[in-house]
């Protein structure tokens, strides 16, 4: 039962992975840029949240509803002041300008709400028992495992939908093939970039306060690490793929738990990066990314 | 403001007065309106002195040798490049300072010389992209999936349909635009130009790799778009048997500069247009 029990908390906690990834891979296929800040966007998420439902006393729905608006505010304005500025510039001063950006909310953060680690209280299952048995005694799932599988799904098939089927979906999948034909045929490219960094941080949004309340520990470093993860992810599944997306941090997070379980729980990430390695020697463009050869 | 100083300088110059505007067009406002148009990329002067004006549902004709600067005019006309110098106005509206955005919402719409589909997206998206700014739903009717979204899709989907019939390609709405053939891609490209519901419709090479039956019917088509829009059509186009049977104003560049304007009889036994292509006569 105890590899059951690893399989339902390696898929929540890969699920949170996914929806992290899925904010990279939007920004990658849109924007071509990887968004280190998107880590700390999750941190911020998580903080509003807690001193939404500590200090303010809000019910945990309006919590991460005021995350969730926050975020999406932080990162238009991220993209808008630091990123818009760069949109010729080379990709490398791009890059540096996310690390940057990065340490920026880090060190906000800090000098906002500290240094000390704060203990967060999860959004669900904090009355009473907080999970549901499968097999009593044997086989349980946490109410926060539940509600991090659900959203994952539920982001998923909406954004699918999104990006299918509407025209602003439509418009993003057009910018990210060629902005400059996209830009002639009447889209506002400008626009579309700013709406992918706003879903992006919508969802960094949820995953943190998920996150969060899956390991109640909040520190402005929070983010730092399953952000790297989630790029992982994303990189793994493919990166610009929305389903690579979902697959990336699946895996990612049942690989982690796995290792953790059978292996060594010292040596997990090591085992996940090394994963990760091995894929990409065999799938350069990541399990669900298209391989483009360059023509001669 | 050096930029504004230099759109002043370029408004005080009248308007030259040459033009090949047809008869049925004259006494309306022209679709365009160039005047001492110019770009210089660094020390280099690639578009110059560049005049011209089209009416409201002729078809004209660019013509040149290779880097004469055609597609260059193409790329100031939609503001993928802003013009160094001179004015355009588009249905007598000045254009300064529009990005290619609006530009195409002012009513340009145009076809690439290397074709540019977006080659992962359907047939029918492709032609949806420009339909875009015709779909009027917000992003919450859109993740919400209100009435008002289930309504502006299903015209959409009409329309596109229908703009891909102009083609008979309405069969192939759910291929991928990537998997098309070479001859087919064009004609998207062009039906995916119309779908913006331009007033002017710039095509890059309409013809570049189509074998001779197939100009012929892309000749018969381009008059019958322009027919049934009732729009304004410029082209690039090296194939002259298209340039010659379609335009009724022709105007040849060569080094950025127009060295002859007029109707197809005239540019054909202009001695400047013939030196320009083959040279001097020894």
């Amino acid at each position: 039962m105890s590899f059951l029990n690893n399989v339902i908390t390696g898929v929540s906690l890969g699920s949170i992975y996914a929806i992290i990834a899925l904010g990279y891979t939007m920004v990658y296929g849109i924007a071509k840029m990887l968004n280190f800040a998107h880590g700390d966007v999750i941190m911020v998420g998580a903080y509003v949240c807690f001193f939404a439902m500590g200090s303010f006393h809000l019910p945990p729905v309006a919590g991460v509803v005021l995350a969730v608006l926050v975020c999406t505010v932080l990162g238009m304005a991220i993209e808008r002041l630091a990123y818009k500025p760069l949109r010729a510039a080379p990709s490398l001063a791009v890059l540096i300008t996310a690390i940057g950006v990065s340490y920026f909310l880090q060190n906000s953060a800090q000098l906002l709400w500290g240094a000390a680690t704060k203990v967060f209280t999860p959004i669900v299952g904090t009355s009473g028992n907080s999970s549901l048995e499968l097999i009593p005694g044997q086989l349980s799932i946490s109410y926060v495992a539940v509600l991090s599988i659900v959203c994952c799904i539920v982001v998923m098939v909406g954004l699918t939908l999104f990006t299918g089927q509407t025209k602003l979906g439509k418009a993003m999948r057009a910018c990210s093939e060629d902005k400059g034909a996209a830009q002639l045929m009447g889209i506002d490219v400008n626009a579309t970039i700013s709406m992918t960094f706003a879903i992006g941080s919508a969802l960094a949004a949820l995953a943190g306060v998920l996150m969060c309340s899956a390991y109640p520990t909040l520190s402005p470093t929070t983010g730092s690490l399953p952000g790297i993860k989630a790029f992982t992810a994303a990189v793994f599944g493919g990166i610009g793929s929305v389903p690579g997306a979902l697959l990336g941090g699946i895996l990612l997070g049942v690989i982690e738990i796995f290792a953790g379980a059978y292996v060594s729980t010292d040596l997990s990430d090591a085992v996940v990066f090394a994963v990760l390695i091995i894929v990409l020697l065999v799938r350069p463009a990541g399990l669900l990314g298209r391989y483009v050869p360059e023509k001669v | 403001m050096a930029e504004k100083k230099q759109f002043q300088k370029g408004k005080m110059v009248p308007v030259p007065s040459v033009s090949i505007i047809p008869e049925r067009d004259l006494g309306k406002t022209p679709v365009l309106e160039c005047s001492h148009l110019g770009i210089d990329f660094g020390g280099l002067t690639a578009v110059n002195e560049f005049n011209i004006t089209v009416g409201r549902t002729e078809i004209a004709g660019l013509i040149g040798p290779n880097g004469a600067g055609k597609t260059t005019v193409f790329n100031l006309l939609t503001k993928v490049y802003q013009p160094t110098r001179g004015t355009i106005l588009l249905d007598g509206m000045d254009t300064h300072g529009k990005t290619p955005a609006q530009i195409n919402r002012m009513g340009v719409a145009r076809t690439f010389q290397n074709i540019r589909l977006f080659n992962n997206l359907s047939v029918e998206d492709n032609v949806k992209i420009g339909l875009h700014n015709q779909e009027r739903y917000s992003m919450f009717s859109g993740i919400l999936r209100l009435p008002r979204y289930w309504r502006q899709e299903k015209a959409a989907h009409e329309r596109a349909l229908e703009l891909l019939s102009i083609f008979d390609m309405q069969d192939l709405a759910d291929h991928q635009a990537g998997s098309l053939p070479y001859g087919a891609q064009r004609r998207l490209e062009i039906v995916r130009a119309l779908a913006t519901n331009p007033s002017l419709l710039l095509l890059d090479e309409p013809a570049a790799g189509m074998n001779p039956s197939e100009t012929a019917e892309l000749m018969e088509n381009i008059v019958k778009i322009r027919d049934t829009f009732q729009i304004a059509i410029m082209l690039i186009e090296h194939d002259m048997s298209l340039v010659m049977g379609i335009c009724e104003g022709i105007c040849v560049l060569n080094f950025g500069q127009i060295i002859a304007k007029g109707t197809a009889e005239e540019i054909q036994s202009n001695p400047v247009v013939i030196e320009a292509y083959l040279g001097k006569q020894q």
